[in-house]
């Protein structure tokens, strides 16, 4: 486990965004509203996924300009995407001085093998995961944060809930192993023996683990603290209800107060009868166009 | 043993309520105004100062909290640091007043200025200062004692009770200045 002087100050940054809410902005405008709300952070990024989603064709880096003009209006760290294996956005991300990288399966893969070399990079990264053996392979490869899939644009948190309780589940049964058990589970999770020795010992991944895909409501958000979030990514869920302030600030408070069951029904209350993102219903969807299935 | 609270709204309180703990202190995480009056001093920690604040008024908790300050112990660190400041500039925001001093947030830049550093403190010998998007005191009163500074800013200051640091000491395994805090606490 490398954790030298630059690896400790990517984590660091993930550390200062626990318990907050990391919210999808498409313009200047969405990023103000998303900080007065109370976003611990924002990713800008051209189209939210349900959009993408939508829409079809190839997903990329937002432009650049775009980029920079939200940077321009928060206080608050912005982070932006860039696709799998596509090393030369990344670039022009980390020479943009955004303050973090999603490697994201939200765009379209660039490299059908290989994720960034996230090591080689000054810029923090985070990457998504569908279960433990893909968080550990993208933390060797140096992301500083991992978040839990789930599928994003559905408005759907079953596939979060998937992912979380399949990454939970794997650390916790590492725990209960002898160590000459572990051997034989690196080769199962597919990832290097040094972070499985450390799950096993520690019960949790080496960096803050978040959850993503699919977060619609405060009490979605809640739920997702509650099974072992650190922290909620929202992406549609937020602009694409019919009321962005409302729901952005409900979702803020119930997952702040998650562990008290009153502040999360205060939240719920406080978004009324507005309504939440439409919802897919993610086993209708064929495996081709799940977002989740992006990443090796 | 002194009973500290950990202000939980958002950012790194379990890092700091592990240091705490690893001082000697009991420690709870403070969300309520009635969490906060059952200790005996807080740590404001780091996180994102404009989350904490919008938390801080939604919850009716600003009030409570400078009356807190007002009779007992707060450390803050980063985003602590901000929130307690008596005039917060980049951009202007509300504060509670309980340091004589003025911060700059983000003073160093974005996410890749922040840096690890040697700092000397004339109280503890040599410390490692961990700085993530960190603010900059370019001004402090003169009640504002200065522990220790890097590039000629002041990074950890006290006035009075309180304990101040633009860096994280719950970033590094070292407790030393958690246990200060304690002792302050303790009077």
């Amino acid at each position: 486990m490398i954790l030298n002087e630059e690896f400790r100050l990517k984590i660091g940054l993930a550390e200062m965004l626990k318990g907050g809410v990391i919210m999808d902005v498409t313009t200047p405008e969405q990023a103000v509203i998303a900080e007065k709300a109370g976003a611990c952070a924002v990713m800008a990024l051209e189209r939210v996924p349900s959009d993408i989603r939508r829409d079809g064709g190839v997903a990329r880096m937002s432009p650049v300009s775009m980029i920079r003009g939200i940077m321009a209006q928060v206080s608050i760290p912005v982070m932006a995407k860039a696709r799998i294996g596509h090393y030369m956005e990344a670039r022009v991300l980390e020479a943009l001085q955004v303050d973090y990288i999603d490697e994201s399966e939200v765009l379209t893969p660039a490299d059908e093998e290989n994720h960034i070399d996230k090591r080689q990079f000054h810029v923090p990264f985070v990457c998504g995961a569908k279960n433990l053996g893909e968080a550990l392979r993208r933390i060797s490869e140096g992301a500083a944060m991992i978040r839990t899939k789930g599928e994003a644009g559905s408005g759907n948190i079953v596939e979060a809930v998937r992912h979380m309780r399949t990454i939970q589940r794997e650390m916790k049964q590492l725990t209960v192993l002898s160590h000459d058990e572990l051997y034989a589970e690196a080769k199962r999770h597919q990832a290097p023996i040094e972070l499985i020795e450390y799950v096993a010992e520690h019960g949790r991944l080496p960096v803050p683990n978040f959850s993503a895909g699919g977060v619609a409501t405060p009490a979605d958000a809640a739920l997702m603290m509650a099974m072992g979030a650190e922290t909620v990514f929202v992406g549609s869920g937020i602009f694409k209800s019919n009321d962005p302030a409302r729901f952005a600030k409900a979702i803020v408070k119930a997952t702040t107060y998650w562990k008290d069951p009153v502040k999360v029904m205060e939240a719920c209350d406080e978004v009324g009868v507005s309504e939440p993102m439409r919802g897919l219903d993610t086993s209708s969807l064929p495996a081709a166009e799940l977002m989740a299935n992006r990443g090796w | 043993m002194a009973h500290i609270g950990v202000l939980a709204l958002q950012g790194d309180y379990e890092k700091h309520a592990r240091s705490l703990t690893r001082a000697g202190a009991q420690v709870s995480e403070v969300r309520t105004a009635a969490e906060l009056a059952a200790v005996d001093g807080l740590v404001i920690p780091g996180g994102e100062s404009t989350t904490m604040l919008k938390l801080l008024d939604r919850e009716a908790m600003f009030e409570p909290l400078r009356e807190f300050g007002a009779r007992k112990p707060i450390f803050g660190t980063c985003a602590g640091a901000i929130l307690m400041a008596a005039k917060v500039e980049n951009p202007e925001q509300p504060s509670l007043g309980l340091v004589d001093i003025t911060v700059r947030r983000n003073g160093y830049g974005r996410q890749l200025d922040s840096r690890v550093a040697r700092i000397d403190c004339e109280a503890f010998g040599e410390l490692e200062a961990v700085f993530i998007r960190a603010p900059i005191i370019h001004s402090a009163g003169p009640g504002v004692r200065v522990l220790a500074s890097y590039d000629g800013d002041p990074v950890l200051v006290e006035e009075g009770r309180h304990l101040l640091a633009t860096f994280h000491p719950e970033l590094s395994v070292d407790d030393r200045v958690h246990a200060y805090f304690l002792r302050k606490v303790a009077g």
